[in-house]
């Protein structure tokens, strides 16, 4: 009993060691980049375009608005197939089939970012280059590889959702005459709403935090993007690009950006959980 | 229940003491800095431990600005720097130069542009100069790459040429020679700057003033963009890093940066 006793303390104690260093980590976040904010401005830091640490300027608009168009490109390409596999892997495939594209696109989130920026720089870049023109490192070219790189998280949790859809549903949806594709688009794809939408926002997180593959494919200019086809530098690679280097305010500005990208990730991360705790109240009430 | 808990407590008590252990084993040279050196830094290493087996040394890259820092800090015994002290690290660091490195600028082979002056350098990289035709080129939009705030190459370039002008904001950014040098590989309209000891026969290095980019024109002193290659620490270097700096000056290891494209400290 008194081993029991001991084995929940040390238990307890290892839980929350886990929840105090993630508060250790917001703290710290907070710590070193609000004075920053407030010296320089919320306004001026967030709205202003001139990024110059050596000079004392610090504007991260264009970065927020690389973050937010390479990810909006990433869930355009990461919602459109992965919900297309989701929907074809519990509507229209034979089990046997199941069994093989399910696994092997969750194998998808096991390959290391770094592998997925290397393969975007030596195909996918030269490729947008040469067909479409731009310098090839671009919104496009992440979107692309960020879209490929959420696939597994949009899909697997959206298969998730369609499969919680009771069968009573579709079957009576079949019975009243409808046609597969009508009772799926009509009858399953609404019912699984809510688990979609969390899928969706989930992918989100993922594209918005992802570094590695970002910096090898988006170029990091300073620029404002003006066109699909032009380089951006996004909040978390602007932070791994010059961390190494900086020290002082410029340090400082980074863990600011930081700031920035935890206050977003933590907007779409409520909006996640406020949609999941909707749907787990609407199967409790049915 | 019992076993457990026992097998529990011994793995907390192996990482424990593997930190506390690992703490005092401390043989090692850390050598920190500048991407550009680290290659040639490598290879130094490497020699020095054919020589002194007894003394390992750990080469780490993280740039110019983060080897000093490591220095400073302690965390590192030298510090790798590919570029000039300022005026105010002068003061905290003692430098030693192990060599010298010409700053290439680099376009694609099939670009017929071979020379140009630093004037035009400096227009191209602050966006004046948007086409190759404008520097007597093909008709071709120019596509700049730089690199990140805090390289060392980035800052001997700045420093030698563009003055107190900003690189143009539309400039891409790379975290590395090797990244730029990928970049310039593989697109006919990209100009970059990188380490001539890295350039290798890909690339076109073109001619500044009339000056080859080669190490014969680097040791001569015609080609103008020229950087020392220093290694850096605070204070008077402790003696296993005053052993590796005392190997890599020798004249074996000197030939050794020059075959590699290097020019020697002397």
């Amino acid at each position: 009993m008194r081993l029991e006793r001991v084995i929940a303390v040390v238990l307890t104690i290892l839980a929350l060691s886990a929840i105090s260093s993630l508060a250790l980590i917001t703290a710290f976040i907070f710590k070193e980049g609000l004075p920053i904010i407030f010296r320089v401005g919320l306004r001026e830091f967030v709205l202003s375009s001139d990024w110059y640490p050596g000079e004392g300027q610090f504007g991260i608009f264009p970065f927020i608005v690389g973050s937010l168009a390479v990810t909006a490109g990433a869930m355009v390409i990461g919602v459109v197939f992965g919900l297309g596999c989701a929907v074809l892997l519990t509507q229209f495939c034979p089990p046997a089939a199941v069994g093989i594209i399910k696994p092997s696109i969750e194998l998808l989130a096991g390959i290391p970012s770094v592998v997925y920026g290397f393969i975007g720089v030596v195909i996918l870049v030269p490729l947008i280059r040469d067909y479409l023109g731009g310098p090839g490192l671009s919104v496009l070219a992440s979107s692309i590889v960020l879209g490929i790189m959420v696939l597994p998280t949009v899909t697997s949790i959206s298969v998730d959702a369609l499969q919680a859809v009771p069968r009573t549903y579709r079957e009576g949806s079949i019975a009243l005459g409808a046609t597969e594709w009508q009772t799926t688009h009509r009858v399953v794809l609404k019912a699984a709403r809510s688990g979609i939408v969390a899928a969706v926002i989930l992918g989100m997180g993922r594209a918005v935090g992802e570094t590695m593959a970002v910096i090898m494919v988006a170029g990091n200019t300073l620029e404002l993007p003006h066109s699909i086809l032009d380089p951006v530098r996004t909040l978390t690679s602007n932070i791994a690009l010059e961390m190494g280097y900086a020290a002082g305010d410029h340090r400082r500005a980074l863990f600011a950006t930081g700031v920035v990208l935890f206050v977003i990730i933590m907007i779409l991360n409520s909006i996640a959980l406020a949609v999941s705790r909707q749907r787990s109240r609407r199967v409790q009430a049915r | 229940m019992k076993w457990m808990l026992v097998a529990y407590v011994a793995i907390v008590g192996l990482v424990v003491l593997s930190i506390v252990w690992g703490g005092h084993r401390q043989e090692a040279v850390d050598v920190v800095g500048s991407t550009s050196i680290e290659p040639f830094a490598e290879m130094l290493a490497q020699e020095f431990s054919r020589r002194h087996p007894e003394c390992p040394v750990d080469v780490q890259g993280g740039g110019s600005t983060a080897g000093l820092q490591a220095a400073a800090n302690g965390i590192a015994d030298i510090g790798m720097c590919s570029r000039a002290l300022k005026k105010e690290e002068a003061e905290v660091f003692t430098a030693v130069t192990i060599a010298r490195d010409g700053l290439a600028i680099v376009v694609h082979p099939t670009n017929p542009i071979e020379d140009l002056t630093r004037d035009q350098i400096k227009s191209i990289f602050t966006g004046q100069v948007q086409n190759w035709k404008e520097v007597g080129g093909d008709d071709r939009e120019v596509r700049l790459i730089s690199r990140e705030e805090g390289s060392g190459t980035r800052e001997a370039f700045m420093k030698m040429v563009m003055g107190n002008a900003r690189v143009s904001r539309r400039a891409l950014t790379q975290e590395s020679n090797g990244a730029v040098k990928e970049l310039v590989k593989h697109d006919p309209s990209a100009v970059g700057y990188m380490s001539l000891g890295l350039v290798g026969g890909e690339l076109k290095a073109l001619r500044v003033g009339g000056a080859a980019a080669t190490a014969e024109d680097v040791r001569d002193g015609k080609y103008p963009l020229v950087r020392p290659f220093l290694f850096v620490t605070k204070g008077p270097p402790s003696e296993r890093a005053k052993a590796f700096i005392d190997c890599v000056l020798s004249p074996e290891a000197q030939q050794m940066l020059e075959t590699e494209g290097l020019v020697g400290a002397k």
